[in-house]
């Protein structure tokens, strides 16, 4: 095969190097989070983690040197495969803390939630880079993307895990506008959802409805989130300016906090590191996520565009809700820090979405004059 | 015009990209914001806080639902246990306060200091358990002193207590600490490690309905690890409450007379089903298991010979002996093999092939008919009735009464017993029926087991004129506040498709068993109350060994197992009962007398 020179000379340093100060940043917090109060046994987790990266490169690797367009072709198959998986792991899942989230498989447990939302911007890509107009789309071109996400909407709903649902949710809802909906369509969007709402409510079931109420309000649950949020915030508050110091948390030291290694890494990080840390680690989100619009802008082709955007929403998103929620803004929802959090799926994950964004920079040269 | 409108390019991508980065900067911004107010406006707060841990949850343990009889008088409930943990970050200087406390508790300091290090590594906070169920005379003096005693707690939990030791032992079951597997299941989502749940009996098999829902509190703390405040309670919400059918005073006479001997005795309603008694022997004390088994208590339990820890009522399968001649008889019969007038001969053995089969009376029973037969539980009249049948027709019959297969009660592994066929045979062992097999399956021996609930329910569908019902021990289940979420009701197995001229010569002479001078329970009769029943006799093969080689307190000698199933009054009968002893010898001398008692203390006042 021939190599063009031009994918050499077009290759995105920039959006690996603030790849790998994350990922790096990530690793130490994850250091800290399962040593510190003697490991109490999870220490295993932060080698385990290493191999997942491993397998995370070959992974960004492979994303980025297939031409992105085969994705485009062959994004439905992939799509479909995930959906399968999801059914999967609703038939023969392991259920864990009450939900069934994960497919095991023979050492490893996958979580087909994560690598869904790839398939979904794929796809919702895939369909808008055809229909995509000046004037916005009508309500008959999103019948597609409503099926597109509903299926696996459900299916994770199903599991429970409503966090991940929503994550999908907003990840699908911002790539709509992006392409943007015809005004009259988009207030009578608005209009029928606000008028759903409580008609849905009716229909719920008592349980339903606290598994909702209690989703959005911690407060309710003042045994399990609602003193997460409390402990969460003491020890992102008690880091101040400078921080305790690497492996000094004593928030952390005190396993108070069941998902200390996922969901809430970040207090972790911002207990040992105080503002200086978290400041740092906020900036360099931020940056990699303008990049990754800017990596949308300068290609030309419609489906690259919407990919690059779509898997930038997705990082964005979770690095909004995880940190929003461990400072006590939002609701504890489970939503995974991008690069922090451990976890073998969420890591593949996000590398996969780096290779594409890669990808997409890389060969916009395909599209240029 | 209309081809430009359509198309979009990428100026058109450009000026839709500025919306988002506008909403992300946004969103960093609120983020920002939130980061510098927790670190550093209430930064000094927040780290005050964190250096002593200073919130924290407690558990509130959710007391067990508590276990009735029908009448309502409680029989498990749970008392008050006061537990002392240390939580080692608040125990400083920890050496004094471990002497000091191991002075209140009168225990040495090194076996405490024992524990504390075996639980080290479970981290600062996590309180560690250091003596259970102290008394409230230590507990007032720590009370009393807790301020010398940074970081240890007395903390309140409820403890299982069954009011009355061995009582109904085996139908309310005990209750041991969760496994780890167990811990893995979904049933268990909301217990941790070192709870105990339901591990036998009743308490398993309702572990759902009784063990309530865990609370906690949100508090707190002071440098010394005492609450300065509660933040939020989440209050424990009680298990459920648990009413038996059994009734109070029959379970504890029936358990009186099986005192000192091995068997089980059961009763049921014989138009409903419901459950009276269901006693099984020798028993164990629920109550020993409560605290944690010591593995001394616990190889004493399972090396017994007599089997404390199975419930003969319902696990245990013996051969059903004579009293099977029920089913033999219904089933001749039924199937025309024999009528009212039948006569057959008894010598005191009938020889098939080449080879005698005794009577139990040597010197045989003469001319019998079929009420004889059943009266003075001739042999030789059964082998004919069952070499005329055959196997198959028995079986068919022995299943309608619902033998070989569980009741369906909802208590640990039940017995199923065993009603075999030619088939059956055929495949479980490769070779054919043998003839003189039939013989033995008429009289209740061979290859037949059954449970003793089985031999009650039987004697409850011969009773009640031919209908099962589905035989069961919880009457309702109501939550703390008395809202009933379960009320159970008589379920019926369906009729058995009888002749009633047939079934009522079988009844006649059921009576005559008890009631005619020449009935082999004739001595256990009761004056003014008839009663019905049937004897039996099971023939022992092998006999249990006491792990020290000694015979036990109960006489071990080979002997045989005394079977009775009786229903009472003959009409309209309100109680069906059979009883087991093992090796009491014979039915009529050992399980009749049982079973006439237990009649007594239950229809003692009884006026036809």
């Amino acid at each position: 095969m021939m190599i063009d020179r031009r994918l050499v000379e077009y290759f995105d340093w920039w959006m690996l190097a603030l790849t790998a100060a994350i990922v790096t940043a990530g690793l130490v917090a994850l250091y800290s989070a399962v040593n510190a109060g003697g490991g109490g046994g999870q220490s295993a987790l932060f080698g385990r983690q290493l191999i997942w990266y491993g397998l995370g490169m070959m992974v960004m690797i492979t994303a980025f040197i297939i031409n992105y367009k085969s994705y485009e072709r062959w994004g439905h198959l992939f799509y479909f495969l995930c959906i399968g998986l999801l059914i999967a792991v609703l038939l023969i899942g392991k259920y864990v803390g009450g939900s069934k989230r994960w497919l095991t498989m023979g050492p490893m447990s996958i979580q087909p939630s994560e690598i869904v939302k790839l398939a979904v911007i794929i796809m919702l890509a895939k369909y808008y880079a055809r229909v995509v107009r000046p004037d916005g789309l009508q309500l008959r071109e999103l019948v597609t993307p409503v099926i597109i996400i509903a299926i696996p909407f459900v299916l994770i709903v199903r599991q429970p895990d409503l966090g991940t649902a929503m994550v999908i949710a907003l990840i699908a809802g911002s790539m709509t506008l992006y392409v943007k909906i015809k005004r009259g369509t988009l207030t009578g969007l608005i209009a029928s959802g606000t008028l759903a709402v409580p008609l849905v409510w009716i229909f719920l079931k008592g349980y339903q409805k606290q598994r909702i109420l209690t989703f959005l309000n911690p407060d309710r649950d003042p045994l399990g989130a609602g003193y997460h949020v409390i402990q969460s915030k003491i020890a992102i508050g008690a880091g101040m300016i400078s921080g305790k110091g690497f492996l000094k948390g004593s928030q952390n030291s005190l396993d108070f906090l069941p998902e200390q290694h996922t969901d809430f890494i970040f207090s972790v990080l911002a207990e040992e590191w105080g503002l200086i840390g978290a400041g740092f680690v906020l900036l360099v989100f931020l940056l990699l996520i303008t990049w990754g619009l800017q990596t949308a802008q300068r290609n030309r082709d419609p489906f690259g565009t919407i990919l690059a955007v779509g898997v930038t929403m997705m990082i964005a998103w979770q690095v909004f809700i995880n940190i929003g929620m461990v400072m006590g803004l939002l609701p504890v929802v489970g939503v995974t820090l991008p690069f922090f959090s451990y976890g073998g799926s969420s890591v593949i994950t996000m590398m996969a979405g780096v290779g594409l964004l890669l990808n997409v920079s890389m060969r916009r040269f395909m599209f240029e004059k | 015009m209309r081809n430009y409108l359509e198309s979009v390019d990428t100026d058109w991508f450009n000026q839709r990209l500025v919306g988002v980065l506008v909403a992300v900067v946004l969103a960093f911004t609120v983020l920002s914001i939130r980061l510098l107010y927790l670190q550093l406006f209430e930064g000094r707060e927040l780290r005050r806080l964190s250096e002593i841990n200073s919130i924290r949850l407690q558990d509130i343990d959710a007391p067990r639902g508590m276990i009735c009889d029908r009448n309502g008088t409680t029989v498990v409930d749970n008392r008050p246990a006061f537990n002392v943990y240390i939580i080692l970050k608040d125990a400083k200087p920890i050496d004094e306060t471990v002497a000091r406390l191991a002075q209140l508790l009168n225990e040495s300091p090194e076996i405490l200091m024992a524990t504390i290090q075996e639980n080290r590594k479970r981290g600062g906070y996590t309180p560690i358990l250091l003596r259970e169920d102290i008394g409230r005379d230590i507990m007032a003096a720590i009370e009393v002193h807790k301020f010398e005693l940074p970081g240890v707690q007395v903390r309140v939990s409820p403890r299982r207590h069954y009011i009355y030791d061995t009582h109904a032992a085996h139908l309310l079951g005990y209750m041991g600490e969760i496994s780890q597997e167990e811990l893995q299941g979904s049933p268990f989502d909301d217990c941790k490690g070192g709870d105990f749940i339901g591990k036998f009996g009743v308490e398993k098999a309702y572990e759902a309905d009784l063990r309530g829902k865990r609370g906690g509190r949100q508090v707190e703390v002071n440098a010394t690890g005492q609450v300065v405040r509660v933040l939020k309670t989440v209050p424990a919400q009680p298990g459920q409450n648990i009413y038996l059918t059994i009734d109070e005073q029959l379970q504890k006479r029936a358990e009186a007379l099986l005192q000192d001997r091995a068997g089980a005795a059961v009763a049921v309603e014989p138009d409903t089903g419901r459950i009276l008694a269901l006693a099984s022997s020798p028993a164990f004390d629920p109550n020993l298991f409560v605290a944690g088994m010591t593995r001394d208590r616990w190889n004493e339990l399972v090396s017994n010979p007599f089997r404390p820890l199975e419930n003969k009522a319902t696990q245990a399968e013996y051969p059903p002996a004579s009293t099977y001649k029920i089913v033999t008889a219904i089933a001749g019969l039924e199937e025309k093999v024999i009528d009212a007038k039948t006569t057959f001969y008894c010598p005191g053995f009938y020889k098939y092939g080449n080879r005698a089969y005794r009577c139990w009376k040597k010197s045989g029973h003469g001319e019998v008919n079929l009420v004889k037969a059943l009266a003075e539980s001739c042999d030789v009249y059964f082998y004919q009735v069952g070499e005329a049948l055959g196997v198959d027709r028995m079986a068919k019959y022995a299943r309608a009464f619902g033998l070989g297969a569980a009741t369906g009660i909802s208590l640990d592994r039940e017995g199923k017993g065993l009603i075999p066929t030619s088939d059956w045979k055929k495949k479980r062992f490769g070779v054919p029926w043998q003839g003189g097999e039939n013989l033995s399956i008429a009289i209740g021996q061979g290859f037949n087991l059954v449970t003793p609930l089985q031999m009650a329910s039987l004697a409850a569908a011969v009773g009640n004129g031919g209908t099962r019902y589905s035989p069961y021990v919880i009457e309702k289940i109501q939550t703390a506040d008395g809202v009933v979420t379960f009320q159970n009701s008589p379920r019926e197995d369906g009729k058995i498709k009888l002749h009633a001229e047939n079934l009522a010569l079988v009844r006649q002479a059921l009576w005559q068993v008890v009631n005619d001078p020449k009935g082999t329970a004739w001595q256990s009769r009761i004056q003014g109350l008839p009663f019905s029943g049937k004897t039996g006799t099971a023939q022992v093969v092998s006999m249990p060994k006491a792990s020290d080689g000694s015979s036990g307190e109960i006489d071990a000698l080979p002997k045989d197992h005394a079977w009775f199933v009786a229903y009472a009054p003959s009409e309209h009968p309100k109680i069906a009962i059979s009883v087991i002893i093992e090796h009491g010898e014979h039915g009529s001398s050992a399980a009749a007398p049982v079973a006439s008692a237990l009649i007594r203390a239950y229809l003692g006042d009884y006026q036809p």
